[in-house]
């Protein structure tokens, strides 16, 4: 596996789609994230980001979840080709 | 049915409470006591002229004959009660639903000890009253967030005899994730496929028959925005109650590792028989090797629970190392694979197609170049709408005020002290709070549409980068905007903020939001003491310095009282969708009737406070300087000294804690200007410039003015603000360290701004 094609998900780019791999970080934002269905396995698709850089708007299981990337640094996930 | 009153009920008999008509003081204390409509309760005493005896929830009461006469109940006979939680994720219709179920029978009121909102109602079928709690919407059930704590314990300890779970249809995969946690609560389970419209739509097929059997429940299709299945479902509740009350349910397989580890803490877990009476043991077993806090600590707490909270350390080790993940992740893990393995076998097409119009919306919406302008065009057209809407009915009200007051006049005694105490105190005190109800209406009415539609949550998404920055979230811009138009609607709004720190950070800092009131004390000032040129400048500068402050205290807020980090953004972008009128009015109606409510008492009970401290002593003659308010503007002379206010200042301070617009009002009266014609404010202003100590030095100077209007946007906003922030903090402690620190935040501005300005020799 080589190192580009693993990274977080705060640095896809519009459209890319991406596996993840693993979610970290403080126990409330782990957990907030697991129930929303950001669980290893599942896909992500980066879809835009806000007008001012940051937040971000994702499509994972079928439905939009808009994170800070602050936050998507905790995702880790492997880009799919 | 027959409804009666409570004082015709036979002793020992079982009825269940329609409605209480004694008005809303009687209301709010039989609330209290645990009588609710819908509530079961029993007569237990003979009929006397004595006290009335109910048992109610299991405890005792006993109300007086003439309350009883305000009761009215339902005789139940053969009647039976289904008592049901309403349960789901936020945007599944849930609310739509709930309305569609109870129509008008619906009571709002909070969870105990929360300031969570907790709405119930009643609907009917065949033989049985059914009584619903809405309970909050939420994803999952953990312990982190205070809806999921409030809704879990409300299952928990209320014991439903019926959860019915709202998912949306569109949506199977995530929606279902939280219908598998309440499966483990061993309550029978409804789940509801709400706008089955739209996922048919999309060619979503599911073998409903078959999806029912492997989850064991009852699956029922509803449309909620078009109140199609609103029947079925009271049907399949009342058929799921009378069939499967002693089935037990369907549970997640979390797999053989697992499942012989919720085995192991089940077994030690059913050995405390009084923790089993209350508590489903397998919900208490996953919750605990979920590493759930709450839960974990209340068993600490038990004495001889230290065999449990070593099995429960021992099993997520083991887990662990077995699955090379921690309990949580594989906890979640497996729901979502025991809902893929259900779907895949009884759904087909999965695609997201019903998402193809959200999507083109959001492609210009949230759009990186038009999002901003676009939502900065709409902003400024509902604070358009709900102004200009607002303009006419509120000069109604006011002429309407002016001819009751005059036809009342009339009738009494000119100058009497009952003529003031009705006039003046009563129904001017009614009039300062009926004048925003338009307003109030309005921006409800807006703030549901921006709600229900799906924008609310790109407001969010566009904004939360600046409120970040400050240390808030994206949705606190919304309150933090509504400021501007009133403060009251706008403390309301930050409901939808989740976290309690920015929350409260938000309705701390919201008064600062220079709202429309203030408006009349600038116009004065600002018309008397600086030339027309500079005289919009001037009022900016106010506005920008109460936006400023805002920015700084919410920065202090967060680095010294709700320190720690900020809560997660990590939230849905719902798909957009076209609001019901019924849900909109609904929504108006609820939060603008609580304004009238709480603001309502207080603001009548301050402003016949402060007319009588400026009626009395009788011997003053309505000289405002030997009443007893003139004496209090006297009295705190000192205190306003350093910010070169004189005593009238202070007194107009005094009384403009009811009400910014009183600040005016007051004025006029002090300084005389035409009696009772205090609006007008060019005579006013004339006084004003006029008025000299006696050393001939001017009272007011334009710095003067400046250090009145900064402290005027500064201090306590106004007594219907200070009964909300109550309301919403839910505590008296901040509603007084709000009174408290923003009148010192406002005398040390007033301070710097006047001593500093007279060293620069202004």
């Amino acid at each position: 596996m080589s190192k580009e094609e693993i990274d977080t998900a705060a640095h896809l780019a519009p459209g890319e789609k991406a596996s993840i791999v693993k979610v970290s970080g403080k126990a409330y934002l782990r957990r907030r994230l697991l129930d929303m269905g950001v669980l290893p396995g599942s896909i992500i698709q980066m879809i835009r980001h806000a007008p001012l850089g940051d937040p971000i708007d994702v499509k994972i299981k079928g439905y939009h979840l808009s994170l800070r990337k602050s936050e998507a640094y905790h995702i880790t996930v492997k880009r799919m080709k | 049915m027959n409804r009666i009153r409570l004082s015709d009920v036979r002793p020992n008999t079982e009825i269940v409470l329609y409605k209480i008509v004694g008005g809303m003081g009687m209301e709010r204390k039989l609330t209290e006591m645990g009588l609710l409509p819908g509530e079961r309760i029993k007569r237990i005493d003979s009929p006397s002229d004595g006290p009335v005896v109910l048992v109610v929830k299991g405890a005792k009461i006993a109300i007086g004959q003439g309350m009883a006469d305000k009761i009215i109940v339902e005789e139940c006979g053969q009647k039976k009660i289904i008592k049901v939680a309403l349960a789901g994720n936020p945007n599944s219709g849930k609310s739509s639903v709930f309305n569609n179920l109870t129509g008008a029978r619906q009571h709002v009121g909070n969870y105990p000890g929360v300031t969570v909102e907790k709405k119930e109602g009643i609907a009917y079928c065949n033989d049985y009253t059914i009584k619903i709690t809405d309970l909050p919407g939420t994803y999952s059930l953990t312990a982190y967030s205070l809806d999921e704590v409030t809704a879990r314990n409300f299952i928990i300890h209320e014991k439903p005899d019926i959860i019915v779970n709202i998912v949306d249809a569109s949506n199977l995969e995530r929606n279902l994730y939280l219908s598998t946690q309440l499966m483990e609560f061993g309550i029978p389970l409804v789940i509801v496929f709400n706008m089955s419209d739209i996922a048919e739509s999309a060619g979503q097929q599911t073998d409903d028959k078959a999806m029912s059997e492997l989850l064991g429940v009852s699956i029922v299709y509803t449309v909620g925005n078009k109140d199609k299945g609103s029947k079925e479902l009271l049907e399949a509740i009342v058929r799921t109650h009378k069939e499967r009350a002693d089935k037990n349910n369907v549970s997640v397989n979390y797999g053989r590792e697992i499942e012989q580890e919720i085995s192991k803490v089940m077994v030690l877990l059913n050995r405390e028989i009084d923790l089993i009476d209350k508590y489903p043991s397998r919900w208490l077993a996953v919750k605990l090797l979920e590493g759930d806090k709450y839960i974990i600590d209340f068993i600490k707490a038990k004495q001889g629970s230290d065999e449990i909270i070593k099995q429960i350390e021992a099993s997520r080790a083991h887990i662990k190392i077995i699955f090379a993940d921690d309990a949580e992740t594989i906890f979640a893990d497996k729901r979502y694979g025991f809902i893929n393995g259900i779907l895949h076998e009884t759904m087909t097409q999965k695609k997201d197609s019903h998402l193809v119009v959200s999507d083109n919306i959001d492609q210009i919406v949230a759009n990186r170049i038009l999002g901003i302008p676009i939502f900065l065009g709409i902003m400024w057209l509902m604070f358009k709408s709900i102004f200009f809407l607002s303009e006419k009915p509120m000069q109604w009200i006011e002429q309407t005020q002016a001819l009751v007051s005059g036809f009342v006049s009339g009738l009494l005694p000119e100058g009497s002290l009952m003529q003031g105490l009705i006039v003046d105190g009563i129904i001017g005190g009614v009039g300062s709070v009926l004048v925003f109800v338009p307003i109030i209406f309005l921006l409800f009415f807006f703030m549901s549409i921006l709600e229900d539609s799906g924008y609310m949550a790109r407001i969010a998404f566009i904004a939360d980068k600046f409120m970040h920055k400050i240390g808030l979230h994206g949705r606190s811009f919304i309150p933090m905007l509504l400021g501007f138009g009133c403060n009251v609607p706008a403390i309301m709004a930050t409901r939808v903020i989740e976290s309690k720190k920015d929350r409260f950070t938000t309705i701390l800092i919201n008064p600062f939001m220079s709202c429309g009131a203030r408006l009349p004390v600038y116009t004065l000032l600002i018309g008397a003491f600086f030339s027309e040129k500079i005289s919009s400048n001037v009022l900016f500068s106010l506005y920008i310095l109460g936006f400023l402050m805002a920015i700084f205290m919410a920065k202090v807020f967060r680095r010294f009282i709700f320190t720690g980090e900020s809560a997660p953004f990590v939230m849905e972008l719902p798909p957009y969708r076209i609001p019901t009128l019924k849900g909109l009015i609904i929504h108006m109606w609820e939060r603008g009737w609580l304004y009238i409510k709480k603001a309502g008492t207080v603001i009548m009970l301050g402003c016949i406070v402060i007319w009588s401290l400026s009626a009395f002593p009788v011997s003053a003659k309505g000289d405002l300087t030997k009443s007893y308010i003139g004496k209090i503007g006297k009295a705190i002379e000192p205190a306003v000294r350093p910010l070169g206010f004189d005593w009238k200042i202070g007194t107009a301070l005094v009384t403009g804690v009811v009400a910014k617009e009183i600040v005016v009002g007051t004025m006029g009266v002090l300084y005389g200007a035409g009696e009772r014609d205090s609006g007008n404010p060019f005579s006013l202003r004339g006084a004003l410039r006029k008025d000299v100590y006696p050393d001939g030095r001017p009272v007011f100077t334009p710095l003067i003015a400046y250090a009145f209007m900064v402290f005027v946007l500064l201090y306590i906003p106004c007594l219907s603000t200070v009964a909300v922030i109550k309301k919403e903090t839910g505590s008296w402690g901040w509603m007084f360290f709000s009174i408290g620190y923003s009148t010192a935040l406002a005398w040390v501005a007033a301070f710097v701004i006047y001593q500093g300005g007279r060293l620069f020799g202004l």
